[in-house]
């Protein structure tokens, strides 16, 4: 992705405006039920089957809060280093649109469970601190279906099943100043919530969707300049594309001098552009007041504690552990860290088989080759731990060579097998005896005269050439390094003889 | 305190949908200037020191467990809707929503 925010220089290469930003996260917590009501959140069901006469906003129901919004909400707090409100209250935010069966959300305004949180992204110049302004309990509406999905032209249809759904709704700062600083950090929020198990942040559900509020202000000016805010955003790309498109439309109207409304946008997706929100600013007027159908919700330190006793270690810290531990590059450990799943796998291999860096390779590599080309997952790959391991082990031993050792790894895959097994069915236990390597290097050599010529001429790099043809020859199962000694010894003889 | 004019009720209408005659109109303008004034009223009292209310009933922490009860299935849920198509509410198009 490029990076418009700092590639908006003038012609002597400095930047003009400079350019502010601030998020609005949703993430859809990965709760059994709904926020207030026992209806199930389960994504992709009949239409309308997941509701209940709370979600549907009957008259005369009430709303019961679920205790694990509460939780996720403490988790997500802690793992965002937020303080709390230990005095909740929920409120009524009102408008009127047809995926709001009650014409409010429930929301928090005035009191959010948690407050002035942060959380550290990495760029090429080092380590920069988002803050958090609050993070507020709230829940989802229904999802609206246009002309465009249902064919209707004069309807919308409306499906509730989301409506109720839990959300966490995370403010940022206006802290991010390109769109490559904004891309780090939904990556960063996305990877904290997914590890402590709040949300599983699907985006191709809508389980993670984004507002971002953007203005531009000439270099050296302090007043932020007028806030242009864009709703819809339902993907890290949106966001990106959204956002850039907003930066080049505000610029060009600096540029000429003109002035830049304070104002929403909606994104479109097809077009590739902003527009304004053609509602009157009088739906802006949400009319907060409390929930009188929900008491106060008032949270236990105690409890603040033992959840943060139970978290899981964070992505950063777990990249700090890793580099240290296992002697990673940033990189590689990045890599690993990036899910949850493929850390645990790593150090349950490298529990075992203590060359970290070659388990690095290998998870990261080859094993993560074949989960891409056969669209699996980490999470259900059919070779265990144990049994990367054991094949690691053995090619640390020289019991099997590299190259060996990647038909292995695939037969592993494919058949369940264990790397013994499938060494002995297939005889690729390691050539490592010189007596044996030597027979196969001279042949090659005997064979491939235009090649030795090259060496001979002092054309060193020929002999990986020859390397290979040697490799072949044992179908892979000659020790490289062996084989490499060989020939370069019986190649100076040669060089020596002419 | 804020006086009621008829600029802001037709505000608060147009924001509830709903649409008032002028005598109504008038009738709401006064009404509701009467009750601002007997908040007005409640404003003289001293409250420095009384925690604001936020719910009238002495209750605090009522929660459910995370567990799944039967949902009413989309037959029900439309029994009294006044359109539907399909397992869906239908309802006038939506123009320029946000999704």
């Amino acid at each position: 992705m490029t990076d418009i925010g700092k590639n908006s220089k003038d012609a002597k290469g400095k930047r003009q405006y400079e350019i502010t930003i601030g998020l609005e996260v949703h993430a859809a917590l990965s709760t059994t039920t709904k926020i207030f009501c026992a209806c199930g959140t389960k994504f992709g069901e009949a239409p309308n089957s997941q509701t209940c006469p709370v979600c549907l906003g009957m008259p005369g129901v009430l709303p019961v809060l679920n205790e694990n919004v509460v939780k996720y909400a403490i988790r997500a707090a802690l793992a965002l280093n937020c303080k709390f409100n230990l005095l909740n209250k929920f409120d009524r935010k009102n408008y009127y649109y047809p995926d709001l069966p009650k014409n409010y959300q429930i929301s928090q305004d005035y009191l959010p469970i948690a407050h002035d949180g942060c959380l550290d992204i990495f760029l090429s110049s080092g380590k920069r601190k988002i803050r958090i302004n609050n993070i507020h309990m709230e829940e989802d509406a229904g999802k609206n279906l246009h002309a465009g999905d249902t064919g209707l032209l004069d309807a919308s249809l409306v499906d509730f099943n989301r409506a109720g759904v839990p959300l966490l709704e995370i403010v940022t700062y206006p802290d991010m100043h390109s769109v490559g600083e904004v891309e780090k950090l939904m990556t960063a929020l996305r990877d904290i919530l997914m590890y402590t198990g709040v949300a599983d942040c699907k985006m191709e559900e809508g389980g993670l969707r984004f507002e971002a509020n953007i203005s531009l202000m000439p270099f050296g000016q302090t007043d932020l300049g007028p806030r242009v805010e864009m709703k819809n955003l339902n993907s890290f790309k949106t966001v990106i594309k959204a956002l850039n498109y907003e930066i080049r439309r505000q610029e060009k109207s600096l540029r000429q001098g003109e002035k830049v409304t304070q104002e929403t946008r909606l994104w479109d997706d097809k077009s590739g552009e902003t527009s304004p929100m053609r509602s009157k600013e009088e739906a802006h007027d949400y009319r907060y007041f409390p929930e009188p159908d929900l008491v106060p919700l008032v949270i236990d330190e105690q409890l603040i504690e033992e959840i943060r006793s139970s978290l899981a270690e964070l992505p950063a810290s777990k990249l700090e552990r890793f580099c240290k531990d296992y002697g990673l590059s940033e990189y590689d450990a990045r890599v690993i860290t990036s899910s949850r799943a493929l850390a645990d796998f790593y150090e349950e291999v490298a529990a075992v088989c203590k060359e970290p860096k070659t388990v690095s390779n290998w998870v990261t590599g080859e094993l993560q080759g074949i989960l891409n080309e056969e669209k699996r997952d980490i999470g259900d790959c059919p070779i265990s731990p144990e049994q990367l391991a054991e094949l690691l082990s053995l090619l640390s031993k020289g019991a099997v060579s590299a190259p060996s050792a990647k038909i292995i790894l695939r037969d592993m895959f494919h058949s369940g097998k264990s790397a013994k097994a499938i060494i002995e069915e297939k005889g690729l236990s390691q050539i490592s005896d010189e007596k044996d390597i030597r027979p196969a290097v001279k042949h090659i050599i005997n064979t491939n005269t235009g090649i030795v010529d090259d060496y001979c001429k002092g054309k060193e790099k020929a002999i990986g050439a020859l390397i290979g043809k040697v490799m072949k020859e044992t179908r892979g199962r000659a020790d490289p390094t062996k084989v490499s000694q060989i020939l370069r010894e019986l190649l100076e003889e040669e060089k020596r003889s002419r | 305190m804020t006086k009621i004019t008829p600029d802001v009720v037709d505000h608060v209408t147009k924001l509830c949908r709903i649409h008032l005659t002028n005598e109504e109109r008038k009738k709401f303008t006064e009404q509701l200037n009467q009750i601002l004034t007997y908040m007005d009223k409640l404003n003289e009292l001293n409250t420095e020191n009384v925690e604001p209310t936020s719910h009238v009933v002495p209750l605090e922490n009522v929660l459910r467990k995370d567990a799944l009860s039967p949902s009413l299935g989309s037959e029900k849920a439309l029994a009294n809707a006044p359109d539907k198509h399909g397992e869906y509410f239908k309802v006038p198009r939506i123009i320029n929503g946000t999704e």
